[in-house]
């Protein structure tokens, strides 16, 4: 058995999200490569190394890995994949976008976000918004997976000591091209990694009141996060949505503000480790997972909440 | 221009389901079915190229049972031209319905295939990449917005960090995300209209395409249920609370 791990990063920084897919790897079993893939990507390289529990690097630095387009990384990811027996990849955006294209190519399933490992070929997973988690078994002779980062623990970023190997193929598929990013600046930790979230749902009232979060998560060195109800009014931007379809999170403390709990929100955050629900309304499906509900209008609560904390 | 929209029958987002007691998969007895909210988007993004005449035809099509026809009489509704069944009882896997959809769009040669980014029952999001390698396109996936010109499409993609712009041949798939668009209700008169449209029907087999899972299901379980907590009646009380019964904040 062995395991490629193909890491998630922007060129300059290995996503935290990787050293989770690591620990499914070594979860499964035999050896652990890294494949970073980029343009000038050194850093990545160095850092994958370093990973406890991976024993090789593959460094694929070339610009047609720049932006990890799925056309060209697929077919890199295929072509050095194939002699695996695992190809894991974080269930991140780029991860979600490339792996179904190599299980493809491979003429393989791929298996979407897996929460457990059962043994090499049987992995669980949550279905229907989480409201199910289903055991599946694996029957093709190279099982491409995604991995969701709440499932594992991140392996331990220092006392690797993996060989670097550079690989000198390029494929550039010529199919699409980058054209630009708007990528959202903050100084906060990233949302799926952070140990405390607060989010904000339409209960917030607009972009602007969301300001209001900010003296919390400043001191409880939070994320901030948002319901689709708060992204799609244009509160915050898609980048903090969490659920179903956004992120999937599970902080030591999650505190939905303004949220009403439904079950596509629910999908993703109720693997928090405590839940706090702050909402007017003493129905809302919300209370029925939260640790600590309050009831109270928002406006009020949460000036508190601050100045207590 | 022709685009097909791949839909999907699953259980109505607001259905919470329920595992069988003999853990054998969920319960689908008597459940709403519906369309696949983000096929729906998919559905209606085509129709406004269409509007726009940008495209010339919508084609919907979707794998499965014979009860799939609601859901593509739905997208025939929303403004689809014409809806192809592929039937079959089987519980067909992403990569063999990504190979039927190639196997159609073998004989249609649309320059467009706008998915649904995930499907709400498996959450796979899988097939449209799986379809896009299959046929050796360019793809977009999380579209969150799409412009068509000059023989390319030009794609706003929804990303971890942000918005992503990408630019691709045509042809090309494309998988839509929420903020893609708000699709229309279907007024009455469209929904009559609808049940005039064409509907043809074929199967995998009929496409060559052997149906072959590679996942078996070996069990469903419920998810690890929640502890019920505790209404506080206090900012102070909360803050206690989180400090010295949880302990998760410093006190
Ligand atoms: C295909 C699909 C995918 C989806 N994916 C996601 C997803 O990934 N993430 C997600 O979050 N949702 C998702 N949704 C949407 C989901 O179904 C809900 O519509 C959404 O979560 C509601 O957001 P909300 O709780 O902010 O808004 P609402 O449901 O409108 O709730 C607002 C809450 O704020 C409270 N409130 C209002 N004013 C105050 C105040 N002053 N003080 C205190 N409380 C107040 C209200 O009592 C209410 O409970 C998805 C839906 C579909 C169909
Ligand atoms: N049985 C099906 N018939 C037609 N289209 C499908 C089917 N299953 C999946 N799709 C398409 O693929 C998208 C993603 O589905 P999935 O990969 O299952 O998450 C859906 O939104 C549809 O556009």
């Amino acid at each position: 058995m062995s395991v490629l791990v193909i890491a998630d990063h922007d060129n300059s920084e290995l996503q935290s999200a990787t050293l989770n897919t690591v620990t499914a790897a070594t979860q499964i079993g035999g050896d652990v490569s890294v494949l970073v893939a980029g343009s000038d990507c050194g850093g990545v390289a160095e850092a994958a190394a370093k990973i406890d529990g991976v024993s090789k690097v593959l460094v694929a630095d070339n610009a047609a890995y720049a932006n990890q387009l799925a056309e060209n990384m697929a077919l890199l990811i295929a072509e050095v994949g194939k002699d695996y027996s695992h190809i894991l990849a974080a269930a991140t955006t780029n991860g979600k976008n490339y792996s179904p294209r190599v299980a493809a190519l491979l003429d393989v399933a791929q298996i979407s976000e897996i929460t457990g490992v059962v043994d090499a070929d049987t992995f669980v997973r949550p279905i229907y918004a989480g409201n199910a988690m289903a055991t599946v078994k694996s029957s093709d002779s190279i099982k491409v997976i995604t991995v969701r980062g709440t499932g594992f623990d991140a392996a331990a970023q220092e006392g690797g000591s993996a060989t670097v190997e550079s690989l000198d193929s390029v494929h550039d598929a010529g199919l699409s091209s980058f054209v630009g990013a708007e990528l959202v600046k903050s100084d906060r930790p990233e949302l799926t990694s952070a140990k405390v979230v607060v989010s904000g749902g339409r209960g917030m009232g607009s972009g602007d009141n969301f300001k209001l979060l900010d003296g919390i998560a400043d001191k409880l060195n939070a994320a901030i996060g948002a319901s689709r109800a708060a992204v799609d009014a244009g509160f915050v931007p898609n980048d903090m949505q969490v659920g179903q379809t956004g992120k999937i999170v599970a902080p030591d403390l999650y505190i939905a503000i303004g949220i009403s709990g439904a079950i596509q929100h629910l999908a993703g955050m109720k693997d928090s480790k405590v839940i706090v629900a702050i909402n007017k309304d003493e129905e809302a499906p919300i209370f029925q997972v939260a640790d600590y509900g309050l009831v109270a209008d928002l406006f009020e609560a949460v000036p508190e909440l601050d100045q207590a904390l | 221009m022709k685009v097909i929209v791949p839909v999907k029958r699953v259980v109505d987002a607001n259905v919470k389901v329920r595992v069988r007691p003999d853990n054998s998969g969920v319960d689908l007895n008597n459940v709403k079915m519906a369309i696949n909210p983000f096929c729906e988007i998919a559905v209606e993004e085509a129709v406004r190229l269409k509007e726009k005449g940008v495209a010339t035809e919508v084609v919907a099509v979707s794998v499965g049972a014979t009860n799939c026809q609601e859901q593509l009489r739905t997208a025939l509704a929303l403004g689809a031209d014409r809806a192809i069944l592929v039937e079959t009882d089987e519980a067909v896997q992403p990569l063999d319905i990504a190979k039927v959809l190639k196997a159609i769009q073998d004989k249609e040669q649309a320059d467009l295939v706008i998915f649904g980014k995930q499907s709400i029952d498996d959450d796979n999001g899988q097939t449209g990449q799986m379809f896009a390698a299959l046929a050796g396109i360019a793809q977009a996936t999380y579209a969150a917005e799409l412009t068509i010109s000059d023989g390319k499409a030009t794609v706003k993609r929804e990303i971890d960090g942000g918005i992503q712009t990408i630019e691709l041949n045509l042809p090309a798939a494309v998988t839509a995300d929420l903020r893609l668009n708000e699709p229309r209700y279907a007024s009455l008169p469209n929904i009559m209209k609808a049940k005039k449209k064409p509907m043809d029907k074929t199967s995998p087999a009929e496409l060559g395409v052997e149906i072959k899972p590679r996942l078996s299901l070996v069990k469903v379980e419920p998810p690890a249920e929640r502890q019920a907590g505790v209404i506080v009646d206090s900012v102070a009380e909360l803050v206690d609370k989180l400090k010295n019964e949880a302990k998760v904040i410093p006190s």
